[in-house]
């Protein structure tokens, strides 16, 4: 069950990863042979089996609300590629 | 006290040989540390353990720990010279993740295993190699240039944790942190010839792990022996109220399970882990190493069965990538790391962000998790492999109500040649077939040497046999791998550099 170029190009889509012509030919051809290996898991019968997402017996994990010193702006901000006025600087994103 | 005389060079001494030393004032940690230095100036241009290295920060991380021992204080760790996986943050260093994505990322705050490692004054001269974000299983991953295995510089030294492992087989450091979520630990410390712990899910807090698969990410040490990979436990496991997945146990004094008898100790031997396409002298090892623990006491079980391992590869690739794309859509060039700033479009800047700031092998995983998680594949991917994980950790369970420890390979093969899977994804996957469950059911497993194989091309490659306890019980683990390794001396061989 090969994936499709379209279907390559929709999944970079989705993810926001950019792709060249030639990272779509070899994608293409890397994920349906992973995919095709996943294909083993439909001979393990799961029926009446639940999902374990992770395998620590903790459920709900709270803690005091209480107020704490969060980290400096300008600590914060030394990171961002672009800044301006002390804030995040980005692009519209919404169009007019 | 001159190297001369010490039992080898300063720089090839365990952990608690140089602990026991600066304690006795006969080394200061100001000596270890320049001594570890001038091993990794002398050595890694031809390794490259190293993508950064903090002297000015060793040089008074050393001095103030001899302080501390001056006054006689401190603990084992005091003094002693580490490596630190870049994947773990530290404060004011540089942790790029061996990624273009990260390259400029200078982390505001340090790491919980990072400040636990503080309290004891312990100095860090480095922040090491590794397979891009950790994906990988050879180091060749990493944007800034592959890691060599000591052993033989054509080969890989396994991965994701490539430089931490070289580094600690290379005598560049007397232990290392890196990071397990498939065999990242485990396997490139079989592939180096060192021990590789990874810890029980939840054992060591992930604060400042930077995230690549939430359910299955675990720090852990590499060491030259396995009193010091409980030294290093010891020192960074334990709850940690900013982790909500930290077990909020005791963590018990280890120093007591290292003592070198088995009696009493059930072994069992999962048949399942001897996979088809086994290097022989893989599995002569590992038997031998099993027969070794039989002659030291303990009762051996040839004959468990833990079948639905061959579906644990294919569960790993499904949660673990899932869990990455989420992870890793953070990088969208606004807050930190590289950013493509040149279209007057967001979306497009975003999409060349992650195309130009991620390899090859991240985008791969990216995509695969945003496949199975993506609708209509949800069910059939991963809320198959969830329920599959059901299946595994029930076998494991069963297993350890009448054995005490399970013990299998680490890795199919030695070392493998550089260059030599990199074209060919799932044969890579494939290396970590041994290690992979072990995640899966959040058990903790330690790689510990067990002999060497005689490559067609000359190379002695070293060998790893793994040992898995059920969750919380390392002291089973690290009893069974110290009583093994005193009557072996494996661990005593060092690569020829």
């Amino acid at each position: 069950m090969p994936l499709s170029r379209e279907e390559v190009q929709h999944i970079a889509l989705l993810a926001r990863v950019g792709l060249g012509e030639e990272d779509i030919a070899r994608f293409r051809e890397q994920l349906s042979e992973i995919l095709d290996y996943f294909q083993r898991l439909r001979q393990v019968n799961t029926d009446d089996v639940p999902p374990t997402a992770h395998t620590l017996p903790l459920h709900n994990v709270m803690r005091p609300d209480e107020p704490r010193p969060s980290f400096e702006k300008k600590e914060i901000l030394a990171n961002a590629p672009q800044r301006e006025n002390g804030l995040f600087r980005v692009q519209a994103i919404l169009e007019e | 006290m001159r190297e001369s005389e010490l039992s080898g060079p300063l720089h090839y001494l365990t952990l608690h040989e140089a602990a026991d030393l600066l304690r006795r004032r006969e080394v200061s940690s100001m000596e270890l540390t320049r001594a570890a230095l001038q091993h990794i100036h002398d050595l890694d241009d031809r390794i490259h353990a190293f993508l950064t290295l903090t002297e000015e920060l060793a040089l008074e991380q050393a001095r103030q720990a001899d302080e501390r021992l001056a006054r006689g204080e401190g603990s084992p760790l005091t003094g002693i010279p580490a490596a630190i996986k870049d994947v773990i943050c530290t404060q004011g260093v540089r942790t790029t993740c061996a990624s273009r994505i990260l390259e400029p990322f200078v982390p505001p705050y340090d790491a919980t295993v990072i400040e636990r490692l503080q309290e004891a004054a312990f100095v860090m001269v480095g922040k090491t190699n590794m397979d891009e974000f950790a994906m990988g299983s050879s180091g060749e991953n990493s944007a800034f240039g592959p890691t060599h295995n000591p052993w033989a510089l054509d080969r890989v030294p396994g991965g994701s944790s490539s430089g931490s492992a070289a580094a600690v087989a290379a005598g560049m450091a007397y232990y290392a942190l890196g990071s397990d979520t498939g065999g990242s630990i485990r396997q490139p410390a079989a592939l180096c010839g060192v021990v590789g712990l990874k810890p029980t899910y939840g054992r060591v807090s992930r604060y400042g792990l930077v995230a690549f698969a939430s359910s299955l990410d675990q720090i852990g040490p590499f060491t030259r022996s396995v009193r010091d990979a409980a030294l290093v436990f010891q020192a960074i496991a334990g709850h940690d109220p900013r982790d909500s997945t930290s077990a909020p146990l005791e963590v018990p004094d280890l120093t007591e399970a290292l003592v070198p008898d088995l009696r009493g100790i059930r072994i069992g031997v999962p048949q399942e882990y001897f996979v088809e396409g086994m290097d022989a002298a893989v599995r002569e090892a590992v038997v031998a190493a099993v027969n070794q623990m039989a002659a030291l006491g303990a009762q051996v079980d040839w004959e468990v069965s833990l079948p639905s391992t061959p579906y644990a590869l294919a569960v790993y690739y499904i949660i673990a990538p899932s869990e990455a794309s989420a992870n890793l859509a953070r990088y969208d060039g606004v807050k930190y790391g590289y950013s493509y700033t040149q279209s007057d479009s967001m979306w497009e800047n975003m999409e060349k962000t992650r195309q130009y700031g991620f390899g090859d092998e991240v985008k791969r995983r990216i995509m695969l998790g945003t496949y199975a998680l993506s609708a209509g594949y949800y069910d059939a991917y991963y809320l198959k492999a969830q329920k599959v994980r059901t299946l595994i950790r029930r076998e494991f369970d069963a297993a350890f109500e009448d054995h005490d420890v399970l013990v299998t390979p680490v890795s199919p093969t030695p070392a493998f040649k550089l260059g030599e899977k990199v074209e060919d994804p799932l044969q890579m996957y494939l290396s970590d077939v041994c290690t992979i469950p072990v995640n899966i059911a959040g058990l903790p497993g330690i790689s510990i040497p067990c002999g060497f194989a005689q490559a067609s091309d000359g190379a002695r490659l070293p060998i790893g046999v793994q040992i898995l306890a059920k969750p919380f019980d390392e002291a089973s683990l690290f009893r069974v791998a110290y009583a093994y390794e005193q009557a072996t001396g494996w661990h005593r061989e060092s690569p020829p550099l």
